[in-house]
């Protein structure tokens, strides 16, 4: 056992929460909770929110070559706090870490980092807009133009995103409601920048142009004792429509699910429980387990029936926590392109 | 038919229970100390490795400070943002225990903090201050939550870095690990932080190298004493075997096939072997568990590597001690073996007299030994590298040894034919027929004299120049010490004013002549000129040290590069200065570089001294003024305090050293009591006519006790060049090659007077026994010689 699991013993519970993992505890330990009805304060609530467990600043973006080749980019930077609060250098209880991947039709690369708070290696200020963990970075003067850059041993990028919408509130107003108990977080995000820049490959640099999306997302227990994993679409549509869906499985093998329909003008409808319905078609096997690949997804109320490819199976972030997140295609009733994660597949 | 045989076999060693026993501590003295000086080796070992994975030294490379000890940790933020994947490490004492802060979420993983805290939680270790360490170590820090674990090597305690910081009241880090996988781009170090420089894991200080000189000291004594032991074992077999014969011709006419005696009495020198051995191993333990602590300090003193007090039972060496006493026996009992496989079925049982006929055996030996001495010559003219000088070591020791015999025999000619009256006649003549059946003892006995003389004339000189090195270095009476380099400039100005004297002391790493060396800024004064005492020197060397024109080297650097006086060296793009002197330094062993201090500032304008050496007529009040004057009390340090501390440290080294010498003394004697104790018999036919002329068993004993005493002598007198030779070996062979110095070789010869009284004591303790059975033997015994014609 070496560092690296003990952070996932017992440093990122909360993280493994999010995402589903096993065994993990519902008490609060003196951290602020998600209450219904949010008053959101920006830029303030762009920075951080010591007193919640967890938060994060989720980028993914889908590009696209000059030959027309598709790819996928993803940044995150993760918050968790040891305890509520913040505290003088080291003393701070707040850790940092944080995700990139570069994905193309047949490569995945992946790499991790993590920071401590309080020195200044990691952290995010609200105004102007600064999210870093060492050299990575995602600023700007303002939340609707951002630098973007993160590499890794094999792999980097630097991007320009600006935003063409305005922020979307996912749940009631952005508070999301995660189980049929009433767990929940603060959701909300951009889903309307668009992004150019220049990838780093293995095979040398690569300009790109593309969308982004930006998900910003803070609570201190979203997960319910008995579910066991997530997936999460993001997908934009052709005719400028987009669709926030994800559904959490539990053990008993039933699920629950919610979705917001944006239009292309950022109005938004947040949906029920089972308006949103993802039935995996084919699994992969990917890095020693059998992944859901190929989706059909349906949302009868806005007569969407499509299916959702995978652009690489293989899109595995084998990190300290592993999980697969990749662009996907989208085709049927819908075309479009979108991105998915899935997580706690064992 | 088997068991029978075998019963018959081993009812000598029912008969001859000395014999036995002989074999038996033989092969446990040479077993004990052998393992026991291999324990200490593997646990030394093992607590370098265990320091080594709890720091990642080694593996990975390291940022340092260019000058100095302390990072700051703006710094460590700067690289990190410049895509630098380091992690920051903190170190300092607490109290005598070294502590060590790291970064869990970013540390290398060397240290297995996951194993230690399947149980723990990150914020118990981040903010709540727990330290890991081990049991021996947790005793050492009251008042702080420590977890004990194996896992965290000695005297070492690991905590967070924040919690650390706090610890040692600091606000700063010692040096960055530079993990393996460093992203894509990265801004030059020299860009982010020009007082940093990037150490590669290769030039870390390795302990195993720095300590293979100390250790293969132990080794050699280990392997000294188990050479002894080997003689012990040797003569005796050698002798059950010859007592034996008769029992052999005896099965043998029986019809017991040669293969399967052969294989019976291999079987039975495996079992003895191995009885012998586990004593030894056991007392090899405790031998190594009582001499633990000793090294340790040794070590921590001499080298600053940790080793833990605690001696664990590990396989390796062991099991090197084991094999080494079973091949030690086979090689014994081959020759003999193989005697008797030739031997004809009706061969005459008569014991042959113990090498009574061994005239072209003799000559054989007198070669091996002139062979051996030549070959040892050789070494030490064109030999080079640290083997060699053990090789060379082993030669000399080994032929000389041989040659004992060969040097003593016309020795006792010579007194024989001096002798006056037939007792004394008598006397001479039946020591000299003697020599050849004590001769392994005396080899013993040879050997450790000279192991002793040698050892003992390295340590002392040692100590001798030690000491007045340590006067000519800490020639100042204080020392300030402090840690902010950007400080250094307004202390030196603080203390200008209160002090006689002050002398800045500029120090850097730096590399010259392909080393990695130590530069030293000094400002050249009466202090140097007075106390320095230099190797070889060339005209007014301070002078043009002073003037920047040439520069002072000491020994390690000079002969590594093979540079002396007069020589160049280049400091920098356009300075190429001459050596003014090579100055003995024997208090580190990297390579040092000594210049002016207007020539250090123009080669590193931005190192600022953080030492500096004050002279004062009163100490006492200098020091109380100092700490009026705003300098902390921990920063100052006066030079008795240091030379105590260093001369304590090599009191621990003589322990030890003293300690091997008296174990391998006993040793010897022991070997003469064993021998003489299985000549005993022999010998009764030899006796009993000169008691039968009229000399009394008394009188018979009395010379016993004299002859072994003169043997001593004999010995002692042989031993004395040898062990002047070992020394100078040790001194300017292997230092040299282990240390990268020659330490000048004084003689001691009260010393020696005494070492020699102690060994014809040993020789005449170890005749005691053997003389008072002469003198109680029954004269029945004694006529029976004659009734039995035996």
């Amino acid at each position: 056992m070496n560092v690296k699991v003990l952070l996932v013993a017992c440093l990122l519970p909360v993280l493994a929460l999010a995402q589903g993992f096993a065994g993990l505890g519902t008490d609060a330990d003196g951290f602020a909770d998600p209450k219904p009805n949010p008053r959101f304060d920006f830029p303030a609530d762009h920075g951080p929110h010591p007193d919640y467990r967890i938060e994060w600043w989720y980028l993914t973006a889908n590009l696209q070559g000059a030959d027309g080749t598709a790819y996928g980019l993803q940044w995150t930077l993760f918050r968790s706090a040891l305890a509520p609060g913040e505290g003088d250098g080291w003393q701070s209880p707040q850790v940092w870490f944080a995700h990139a991947a570069v994905t193309t039709p047949d490569l995945h690369l992946a790499t991790e980092r993590f920071g401590r708070g309080g020195v200044g290696v990691a952290g995010v200020e609200a105004a102007p807009f600064r999210a870093w963990i060492d050299e990575w970075v995602l600023e700007g003067p303002d939340f609707d133009a951002l630098r973007l850059f993160a590499q890794g041993p094999d792999f980097a990028y630097g991007m320009d995103l600006a935003a063409q919408g305005p922020l979307i509130f996912h749940g009631d107003a952005g508070y999301s409601v995660k189980s049929a108990e009433g767990q929940a977080s603060y959701y909300y995000s951009q889903p309307f920048y668009e992004i150019s820049g220049t990838l780093q490959l293995p095979d040398g640099p690569v300009d790109v142009t593309g969308h982004a999306w930006l998900d910003r997302e803070w609570s201190s227990q979203p997960l319910s004792d008995n579910q066991s994993g997530w997936d999460w679409f993001s997908l934009s549509f052709e005719d400028g429509a987009k669709v926030m869906g994800f559904q959490l499985r539990q053990r008993d093998g039933a699920s629950y699910s919610a979705s917001t329909w944006i239009t292309p003008q950022g109005a938004t409808q947040a949906m029920a429980n089972g308006a949103f319905v993802a039935t995996p078609l084919e699994t992969a096997t990917v890095a020693g387990r059998e992944i859901p690949v190929l989706w059909r997804v349906q949302i009868p109320d806005r007569g969407v029936d499509v299916s959702v490819s995978a652009l690489n199976t293989q899109a595995w972030m084998g990190l300290s926590i592993p999980y697969w997140e990749g662009p996907v295609r989208i085709s049927g009733s819908h075309d479009g392109v979108g991105y998915l994660e899935m997580t706690g597949y064992e | 038919m088997k068991r029978a045989c075998l019963a018959a076999l081993l009812s000598h060693w029912r008969r001859n229970p000395l014999q036995l026993f002989a074999v038996l501590a033989g092969l446990a003295l040479a077993t004990a100390l052998w393992s026991g000086v291999q324990a200490i080796n593997a646990e030394a070992r093992a607590s370098y490795d265990s320091a080594a994975a709890t720091l990642g030294e080694g593996q990975f490379d390291q940022i340092v400070p260019k000058s100095g000890e302390r990072i700051a940790q703006v710094d460590y933020v700067a690289l990190r943002r410049a895509g630098w994947l380091v992690s920051p490490v903190i170190e300092g004492r607490l109290g005598e225990v070294r502590l060590i802060g790291i970064d869990p979420l970013t540390s290398t993983g060397a240290f297995d903090i996951g194993q230690v805290t399947s149980t723990g939680n990150l914020q118990q270790f981040t903010s709540v201050g727990q330290l890991f360490a081990n049991a021996e170590t947790a005793a050492k820090l009251d008042g702080i939550e420590v977890i004990i674990t194996p896992n965290v090597g000695p005297n070492i305690a690991v905590g967070d870095i924040g919690v650390t910081q706090r610890l040692l009241g600091r606000r700063d880090l010692s040096r960055l690990t530079v993990l393996p996988d460093q992203p894509l781009q990265r801004a030059d170090l020299n860009e982010i932080a020009p007082s940093l420089r990037l150490q590669p894991s290769t030039q870390t200080a390795d302990m195993d190298a720095l300590t293979d000189s100390f250790h293969l000291n132990l080794t050699a004594f280990g392997l000294l004493s188990f050479a002894v032991g080997l003689f012990i074992v040797h003569s005796t077999i050698g002798l059950a075997f010859e007592q034996r014969r008769g029992v052999i011709r005896t099965l043998r006419a029986l019809g017991m096939p040669l293969r399967t005696l052969v294989i019976l009495i291999a079987v039975e020198v495996l079992i003895l072997a191995l009885i012998g051995a586990g004593l030894g191993i056991i007392l090899g333990y405790l031998i190594a568990a009582a001499l633990l602590p000793d090294v340790a300090v040794t070590l921590r003193g001499l080298y600053g590597a940790d080793v833990a007090g605690t001696l664990a039972f590990r396989a390796d060496w062991w099991a090197s001690g084991l094999a080494l006493a079973l091949l030690g026996t086979g090689v014994a009992a081959a020759g003999r073996l193989w005697h008797i496989a030739r031997m004809p079925l009706l061969a005459s049982a008569r014991p042959r007299a113990w090498a009574m006929a061994a005239g072209r055996a003799q000559l054989l030996q007198a070669l091996a030994a002139v062979g051996l001495l030549f070959m040892a010559a050789t070494l030490a003219i064109f030999g080079s590298g640290l083997l060699a000088g053990f090789v060379l070591l082993g030669c000399f020791l080994i032929g000389a040894a041989l040659a004992l015999p060969v040097i003593a025999r016309p020795l006792l000619t010579l007194a024989e034919r001096r002798a006056k009256g037939p007792v004394a006649a008598w006397f001479w003549a039946d020591t000299r027929q003697q020599l050849p059946g004590l001769s392994l003892a005396l080899m013993a006995l040879l050997l450790a004299i000279s192991a002793n003389i040698g050892v003992s004339t390295m340590v002392s000189s040692f100590r001798l120049t030690f000491v007045a090195f340590l006067d000519q270095r800490l020639a100042p009476e204080l020392f300030v010490q402090i840690d902010d380099a950007q400080k250094g400039p307004q202390v030196q100005a603080v203390l200008q004013g209160a002090a006689d004297a002050v002398l800045p002391l500029l120090r850097v790493e730096g590399t010259v002549a392909g080393q990695p060396v130590q530069l030293f800024g000094v400002r050249v004064g009466p202090t140097y000129r007075e106390n320095w005492v230099f190797l070889d020197e060339g005209a007014k060397a301070w002078d043009r040290v002073h003037d920047g024109t040439a520069v002072v080297v000491n020994e390690q650097l000079a002969r590594r590069s093979a540079l002396w006086v007069g020589d160049k060296v280049t400091l920098g793009p356009d300075h190429t200065l001459p050596i003014a002197a090579v100055v003995g330094d024997y208090g580190n062993p990297l390579g040092q570089v000594v210049m002016g201090e207007a020539l250090f500032a123009i080669l590193h304008p931005a190192v600022n001294p953080q030492q500096f050496g004050l002279r004062s007529s009163d100490p006492a009040a200098l020091r109380s003024r100092l700490i009026d004057l705003g300098i902390p009390d921990s920063a100052i340090i006066d030079q008795a305090g240091i030379k105590a501390f260093s001369l304590q440290i090599f009191e621990r080294t003589f322990t030890v050293t003293a300690a091997l010498n008296v174990l391998t003394l006993a040793v010897a004697g022991f070997a003469i009591l064993m021998s003489l104790l299985t000549l005993a018999d022999l010998r009764v036919p030899q006796l009993a006519p000169v008691w039968a002329l009229g000399l009394t068993r008394r009188r018979l004993g009395q010379l016993e006790l004299m002859r072994a005493g003169v043997f001593a002598v004999v010995v002692t007198v042989v031993a004395l060049p040898v062990g002047l030779g070992l020394a100078w070996v040790l001194l300017s062979i292997v230092n040299v090659e282990a240390f990268g110095w020659r330490l000048p070789m004084f003689l001691f010869p009260l010393d020696y007077t005494r070492l020699g009284l102690y060994a014809v004591l040993a020789a005449i303790l170890a005749a005691l026994w053997p003389a008072w059975r002469l003198m109680r033997t029954p004269p029945s015994a004694l006529l029976k010689v004659f009734a039995h014609e035996r």
